[in-house]
This record gives structure tokens, C-alpha cells and sequence, in this order.
């Protein structure tokens, strides 16, 4: 497979290790050349300085036509503008945007983002440590409950107020 | 009207007194403290430090009654979150986008952001205007009168990128001098192929100045700015 990952922080970094030892193609970029430090010297794919926010950087680094598009840089939004760029200006299928702020995670899941929620995830695992029960969907990546389209029709999108829809309840 | 404005650096700061001169009820959410102080001392205290792409933020402005959501910071990114949590979880029937990046433009009327405002290609619109980007540039004019150097930017788009000198249609009494390629000088001969960023140095009449941008830059009608 081919695997794109913008952000190369703790996460990107060692995502891109494990894709690309297990063989698959793999590109990660990011503003910050030293953040390439993070990989391994050996590392068998491609970094690339470009900006996630920029569609021309994006497709000047390969990013048309690949299977896996990972979000991953510090900021949310840059995440959520990027992913969406993926998924409707590259037409990548499976895209997944880091958002670390739980309402704005939940509400582009509404809105046809699969995210990652690290709040929600490292909450959940130090309250079931605590003896809480675990919490639905603060597992892994969350699936999108939405799904994506040109938002241009009117007021009625009927999965607006969709927060509460289960997981993969599409 | 009830209008958020999201943003208070520039155009958030002039967009809010307009706004308020011409009677309109608002909130304007600023992120820093100082700069959101620094407004509030001028405009009072419809200023809030709060980071509007938080839905929490954003409701507490009273995003629900909003009619207009105007997100004008210097970040796409966030200009983006602010205007699609306005509209897809507050319901708010406008929302305007400042958008830095022209590539971004298309991005966001797609997803259903209402009114595009791009500070950047209007400023590059204007100043196109003022800078002929592809023009014949008059150097000189020779003695006598009639003749002049110009010189000629090869864009991807001219006529004379990838063919021979000889086969240019070049108007009477014109000769091409020398092209500049990669910071060099170099004659041109009849078998020379014009690549694009190749710089023709050329004597032409005076009058014949159509017919030689025609030729090296390309129909003077093709007036398309995309």
C-alpha cells in the first residue's frame, strides 16, 4: 500500500517506521526538517518539507492517488483542513485527521472525517485503570457517522446535530 | 443583525467598526489576550478572548442566533473549522471566510463555506494590473529612431516554447540577438529551440511591436486570469 503522513511528531514518526518496515510505500512530511530526526537512520521511505495546508505541496509530494492519508500534525484544524483536502480535492478514500479536542473530533466525524481523539483515548484508558467502565468509541480511530458531500444543498442535513449517532451507525 | 467575527487582527478589527458604525450588533472572538484587550479598550465589550474554532466558544457567543459568522483570522485552517462548526452545528445561514491561500478558495466552497474573501489574490489582481508579468519590455531605443531592443520573457504559455528560431513568425527587420538561459548569454541561431524562462533579446521596428509579442509571448487576447 501506499501511505501518506503529514506530521512527523512522536506519532507520525513511529507510524511511518512500522508501515514502511512492514513493506509498504510510505511518504511523510512536515514543516520542520529537524522533525525528520525522529525517524530512523535507515528509514526506507520518503521525507519530504512541505506544508499539509497547501494542495499544491501536497501533490508535488505524492500525495495524489495513495490508499492511506494520515493527518497528524500538532494542530487540529491544519488536520482537518488537510484531511479534507485528501478526501475531496485528491479523492483519497481512507483519510484519517488527529483531533485533539473532543467536540470538534465529534462533530467532523458528523461530517464524514474518521478522527483519532488522543483526549478522548488516554481519558478513557486512565478511567477504566481507575475501575470506570469504558467508554464507547474512545477506542482507536473513530469512524466517521457521517458522510462527506458538497455541503451546498441547504439548511436541511439531517446529521447536523449527529453527535449523539453511534459509531459506524451509517 | 447578529454577527460573530471571528479574528481580531486587521480585518477583524476594521471589519468590527464598520460593522458597528453602519448599526449592527456583533461580538468579535479574539484568541490573545493582549490583542483582544487592546481592541476592547477602543470598541468595548463586545470584544471576547475566546478561540472561536471551539464549538464551546463559539456557542457561548451565541452562535445559535447568529446570522452571519465571519471568520477572518490569518489562518486558513482555522477560518475553515470556525465557518463549518457555524454552519453545520449552529445552523448559522452565512458564513465568510478570509481565505490567505488562493488554492484554498475552491477547498472551501466545496465545503459549503458561503462567501469567499481572498485578501491575497485581490492585492495580486491589483498590482498584476500595475506590473505587466507578460510583456514585450521595451530597453531601448536605437539611434535613429526606429528600431528598438526589447526583450522577451519565454512563458509556458508563448507560442515559440519548444521551436526553432528559424521557424518563428517574426515580423520583417527583426532579429533575435541572444537568449538568456540559466544566467547565461548565448547567440541564436536558426536551429536554437526557445524553452520556457529563456529571456530573447530582439531588435524590431517600432512598429512591429504586436506582431513580436504575438510571436515570443503569444495572442495579446488570452485574457484568462486562471
Amino acid at each position: 500500500m501506499r501511505a501518506f503522513i503529514a506530521g512527523c511528531g512522536r506519532t507520525g514518526a513511529s507510524l511511518a517506521q512500522r508501515l514502511a518496515e512492514a513493506g509498504h510505500e510510505v511518504t511523510i512530511i512536515d514543516t520542520n526538517t529537524e522533525a525528520f530526526n525522529r525517524l530512523d537512520h535507515g528509514f526506507p521511505g520518503r521525507a519530504l518539507r512541505a506544508d499539509v495546508t497547501d494542495e499544491d505541496q501536497l501533490r508535488r509530494a505524492g500525495a495524489e492517488g495513495v490508499d492511506l492519508f494520515f493527518a497528524l500534525t500538532e494542530g487540529d484544524n491544519r488536520n482537518i483542513l488537510a484531511a479534507q483536502s485528501a478526501a475531496e480535492t485528491l479523492g483519497i478514500e481512507r483519510v484519517v485527521a488527529k483531533v485533539n479536542d473532543p467536540v470538534r473530533a465529534e462533530a467532523y466525524r458528523a461530517l464524514g472525517l474518521a478522527t483519532l481523539c488522543r483526549t478522548r483515548i488516554l481519558a478513557d484508558a486512565l478511567a477504566t485503570w481507575s475501575g470506570l467502565p469504558h467508554e464507547g468509541g474512545a477506542e482507536g480511530v473513530a469512524p466517521a457517522t457521517g458522510h462527506h458531500q458538497a455541503h451546498h444543498e441547504e439548511t436541511a442535513d439531517q446529521s447536523s446535530d449527529g453527535t449523539a449517532v453511534p459509531a459506524g451507525g451509517r | 443583525m447578529y454577527v460573530i467575527i471571528v479574528g481580531g487582527g486587521k480585518v477583524g478589527y476594521y471589519l468590527t467598526k464598520e460593522l458597528l458604525a453602519a448599526g449592527h450588533e456583533l461580538v468579535l472572538l479574539e484568541k490573545d489576550g493582549r490583542r483582544a484587550r487592546q481592541i476592547a479598550d477602543e470598541v468595548g465589550s463586545i470584544v471576547l478572548q475566546r478561540d472561536g474554532c471551539e464549538g464551546k466558544h463559539l456557542e457561548e457567543a451565541g452562535a445559535k442566533r447568529a446570522a452571519i459568522v465571519a471568520a477572518v483570522t490569518g489562518d486558513d485552517e482555522d477560518n475553515l473549522v470556525v465557518c463549518q462548526m457555524a454552519k453545520h452545528h449552529f445552523d448559522v445561514p452565512r458564513t465568510i471566510a478570509r481565505v490567505n491561500n488562493p488554492r484554498n478558495e475552491s477547498l472551501f466552497r466545496h465545503l459549503g463555506v458561503d462567501e469567499i474573501i481572498s485578501p491575497t489574490r485581490m492585492a495580486l489582481a491589483a498590482i498584476e494590473q500595475d506590473i505587466p508579468v507578460h510583456e514585450l519590455l521595451h530597453l531601448a531605443q536605437l539611434p535613429g529612431g526606429r528600431l528598438e531592443l526589447i526583450e522577451a520573457q519565454i512563458a509556458e504559455d508563448s507560442p515559440a516554447v519548444g521551436r526553432r528560431a528559424a521557424d518563428l513568425s517574426l515580423p520583417d527587420a527583426c532579429s533575435l540577438l541572444a537568449i538568456i538561459r540559466s544566467g547565461n548569454a548565448q547567440p541564436i541561431r536558426a536551429d536554437t529551440t526557445l524553452q520556457v524562462g529563456d529571456t530573447v533579446l530582439a531588435i524590431s521596428r517600432t512598429e512591429s511591436g504586436d506582431q513580436l509579442h504575438d510571436a515570443l509571448i503569444g495572442a495579446a487576447d488570452g485574457g484568462d486570469p486562471d
